[in-house]
């Protein structure tokens, strides 16, 4: 400890005074509205719940488009949203249900979307192609595979949730 | 750290005059309530100064939620009301500022007024005053309209029917406010909304420049 008091001057007793309360008031004032503003950034939504899709009878082994509409709720402005799906039946029963939306950008692919591709999904806007699993193939634009819905079975209809992405090839 | 980041910007462009020219004056001691505290009157312009820039601030960033459509206005209002965090408080600012501002506004034109502050060399400050105050009447009442409420709709179509009542130029000024000769709707919304927001925070920030730069140029007016 210095022997000598740090004199605080009278000058620099009221920048700080005058700094801090400041300081407080605009905070004060900015702190609402700050919060306000990154509100979206913070607000946790329950999304989800299942939609009821296809009869499982209909299903082929051949990929088939299939729209669907769910409920959305925009903040103020509730809306009918189309979602589809590519779905099929792999050889042993189980079912695929593939989101279509290309992991490059975000268009939306097709099935035999290509003639030069048969047995492939297409993606027109940069030629994104992927196997019927729905695994991107390699040197095409999508760094991973198609997403996969969420998917239940209740008395012989499908029932597709959320499309969850999958890990890149 | 702060004080050498200043440093080095000051080194190159010499910023001290710059602030000091503008933070950096007495204030003569008839306009100090440290030593009458009668002085305080003197704080009113000020006062309106802070609300004005809470009422921008806080108007900034309600326009993140708000859409001025006749189908989305009440109902964008009322979600920023209820689900945003802190809506109640930033709309509450921008509403309760609104009349302060105004309540402000009065009190230091009373007293401009009984100080005979206005007189020679400060008539034009003075007019250029009363023209801000104009321009903040006019903020208040196209804000009313914006959250198309009830109130807001036949306050605004009270307001039509007084411009409409205007010697030979009423239907003219009826039709150019109302954006529409007979309905108060759509087009009302999206002039006002517009003249709230743009034309008349321009025309109000242009003349506060003006009174900012008289009032330093002539000087307080000297003591009674």
């Amino acid at each position: 400890m210095s022997e000598k008091k740090k004199q605080v001057s009278r000058r620099q007793f009221l920048n700080y005074t005058l700094t801090g309360v400041g300081g407080f008031m605009a905070a004060g004032m900015l702190a609402p509205m700050v919060r306000f503003a990154i509100d979206p950034v913070l607000q946790t939504r329950e999304r989800g719940g299942f939609s009821a899709v296809v009869d499982v009878d209909e299903l082929t082994n051949e990929p088939q488009r299939f729209d669907w509409q769910i409920d959305q709720v925009d903040a103020w402005y509730e809306s009918k949203v189309t979602r589809s799906a590519w779905v099929y039946k792999k050889e042993d029963g189980t079912i695929m249900a593939l989101s279509p939306i290309c992991t490059h950008l975000g268009c939306v692919v097709s099935w035999q979307g290509n003639d030069d591709y048969p047995d492939q999904f297409y993606c027109p806007c940069h030629g994104g192609r992927y196997t019927k699993e729905g695994v991107n193939i390699p040197n095409t634009p999508p760094p991973a595979p198609l997403a996969l819905y969420e998917q239940k079975e209740e008395e012989g209809t499908l029932f597709l949730g959320k499309a969850i992405p999958r890990e890149g090839a | 750290m702060m004080q050498k980041i200043y440093d080095w910007i000051d080194e190159r462009v010499d910023i001290t005059p710059l602030w000091r020219d503008i933070a950096d004056h007495e204030v003569p001691e008839h306009v100090n309530p440290a030593h009458h505290f009668s002085a305080f009157v003197y704080c009113f312009g000020g006062l309106t100064f802070f609300v004005t820039v809470i009422q921008i601030l806080s108007g900034m960033f309600l326009t993140m939620y708000y859409v001025p459509d006749i189908e989305n206005a009440w109902k964008s209002v009322y979600y920023l009301q209820t689900e945003v965090a802190h809506g109640q408080i930033v709309r509450g600012m921008h509403h309760w500022g609104a009349s302060v501002v105004i309540v402000m506004l009065f009190l230091h034109t009373l007293r401009v007024f009984f100080q005979g502050a206005y007189k020679k060399p400060r008539e034009l400050n003075w007019m250029v005053g009363v023209s801000i105050f104009f321009i903040m009447l006019a903020l208040g009442l196209t804000g009313y309209l914006l959250p198309w409420d009830n109130k807001a709709y036949f306050a605004t179509q009270v307001t039509l029917n007084i411009a409409g009542d205007l010697p030979y130029i009423g239907d003219f000024a009826k039709t150019l406010l109302a954006g529409d000769p007979e309905i108060v709707g759509a087009q009302t919304l999206t002039r006002f909304f517009a003249i709230h927001v743009f034309f008349l925070p321009a025309a109000l920030f242009a003349l506060m420049g003006a009174h900012f730069i008289l009032i330093r140029k002539q000087g307080i007016s000297g003591p009674l």
